[in-house]
């Protein structure tokens, strides 16, 4: 069995549930909400905006990207799929499935997040697309190799975050200080450091995903 | 035995010069330190917590060491051994911690400004936090064990990266940043002779005491396992 084929049987059967378009984009719409409520009037720093957008991105990666595995276990279809495929089929059609899901979120994020906070205005945007799409595929890998660690444990909801945060901590302060300097309008050159921690992330967390997930898969 | 009299005795050695050996500018005897410039009274911490961070990696990289074995054999008391380790790396993070904080207040005037080393030992304290968490929340000895191990090692893959280069390139206030112009005193290693022993014969102290903590911790948990085992 194929990554890709994999891949098509988690899409379509979101696709038939709908449960990530609905409720993960309910997600995102409650989330900044909730921050424009709490901001009210009151006109907000462009380092603070900056900060609250991967904040919101955090969050909705914690609330749907764990659903990889967790729906498997929840269907009981984990065994099947331990017999069908091999280790690292699996991770990577469930890799490719949650960069899509993580691609899919974080544009309707930003986009959202453009036309309602005046103050995120990005003055340097294809910087910015750089260090959006590297980190989208850092947070993926990361989140799905959490993802199948928690989904044998007990309390996955409230265990997938604290696992996540410290794991994606050095990304999430990477890209943050990246978002600041595209709005502050750097040049390539003076952000070239953080573009290739980014990379070194995701090669890193790549690597490690594929030689550790035989270990988690196999009972 | 001997060698824990003699390591009692070198500790306290340790810990006396460390305190009560006197700061001057121009040193004239052996049981005295110069004066390094931007540090000043409060130099001393170096030999208190300086070990405590090298106790809290070298810890950590002894619990990945056993996870890797732990992973190649199925053997339990790898588990043991490496979830030991684990405990007494969150211990001295949590006293590397404290430790800074109280220098920090002495050196900065605030316990916590998140310089990034700051920051990056708070990291390092949730993301050892979430390994004990993840441990509680599965119920299978041998799955927490391969998960324990699985996850031990992606955490110690971001330590070197936390301790040693994060607080290196980043700028802060913390000695050996990147805006600090002496380059802190352990960098270059251009200590004055004495206070290079004592450092030395601290971080060397502190090590074997891991290793005595680590060993009874490890022994202890075992044999309790054994007992459980047994009578349930």
């Amino acid at each position: 069995m194929s990554a890709y084929a994999l891949f098509k049987k988690d899409l379509a059967s979101e696709l038939r549930m709908r449960y990530a378009i609905n409720s993960l984009i309910m997600f995102i719409v409650v989330t900044i909400s909730v921050i424009l409520f709490s901001i009210g009037n009151e006109r907000i720093s462009d380092f603070l905006s900056g900060g609250l957008f991967w904040v919101v991105i955090f969050f909705s990666a914690m609330s749907g990207l764990s659903r990889a595995f967790v729906s498997e276990e929840e269907r009981g279809t984990t065994l099947t799929l331990q017999l069908i495929a091999s280790p690292t089929t699996i991770f990577s059609g469930k890799l490719f499935f949650n960069l899509i899901l993580v691609f899919a979120m974080n544009i309707v994020v930003a986009l959202l997040y453009s036309a309602l906070f005046d103050s995120f205005v990005l003055k340097n945007l294809p910087l910015f697309i750089y260090a959006f799409v590297l980190g989208n595929i850092g947070i993926a890998i990361a989140s799905t190799l959490i993802a199948s660690i928690i989904a044998k444990a007990s309390s996955k909801g409230t265990l997938y975050p604290v696992l996540s945060f410290p794991i994606l901590l050095p990304l999430m302060l990477t890209l943050i200080d990246l978002t600041k300097q595209a709005m502050d309008g750097a040049t390539f050159e003076s952000s070239y450091v953080e573009l290739a921690v980014l990379g070194c992330y995701d090669v890193v967390m790549i690597a490690a995903s594929y030689l550790l997930f035989d270990f988690i898969w196999k009972d | 035995m001997i060698w824990k009299i003699a390591l009692f005795l070198l500790i306290s050695f340790v810990s006396i010069a460390g305190i009560a050996f006197p700061i001057v500018a121009v040193p004239a005897h052996w049981y005295e330190f110069p004066f390094i410039m931007g540090l000043g009274e409060n130099a001393k911490i170096i030999f208190f917590h300086v070990p405590t961070a090298w106790l809290t990696v070298v810890a950590f990289f002894m619990s990945t060491v056993y996870s890797i074995k732990y992973l190649r054999n199925k053997d339990i008391v790898d588990d043991i051994k490496a979830h030991t380790s684990a405990q007494l790396g969150m211990i001295f993070c949590i006293l590397a911690t404290v430790t800074g904080a109280v220098w920090a207040k002495f050196a900065w005037g605030s316990y916590w400004s998140w310089d990034p080393r700051q920051t990056s030992i708070f990291a390092l304290l949730l993301i050892y936090g979430a390994l004990f968490a993840l441990r509680s929340a599965v119920e299978v000895e041998e799955k927490r064990a391969t998960l324990s191990a699985v996850y031990s090692i992606i955490a110690f893959v971001t330590v070197p990266f936390f301790i040693f280069i994060m607080p290196r390139i980043m700028r802060g206030l913390h000695p050996g940043s990147a805006d600090d112009t002496n380059a802190g005193p352990v960098v270059n290693f251009k200590m004055n002779g004495n206070m290079l022993l004592i450092f030395f014969l601290s971080l060397i102290g502190f090590t074997i005491l891991y290793y005595w903590m680590w060993y009874v911790g490890y022994k202890s948990m075992l044999y309790k396992e054994k007992l459980n085992k047994q009578y349930h």
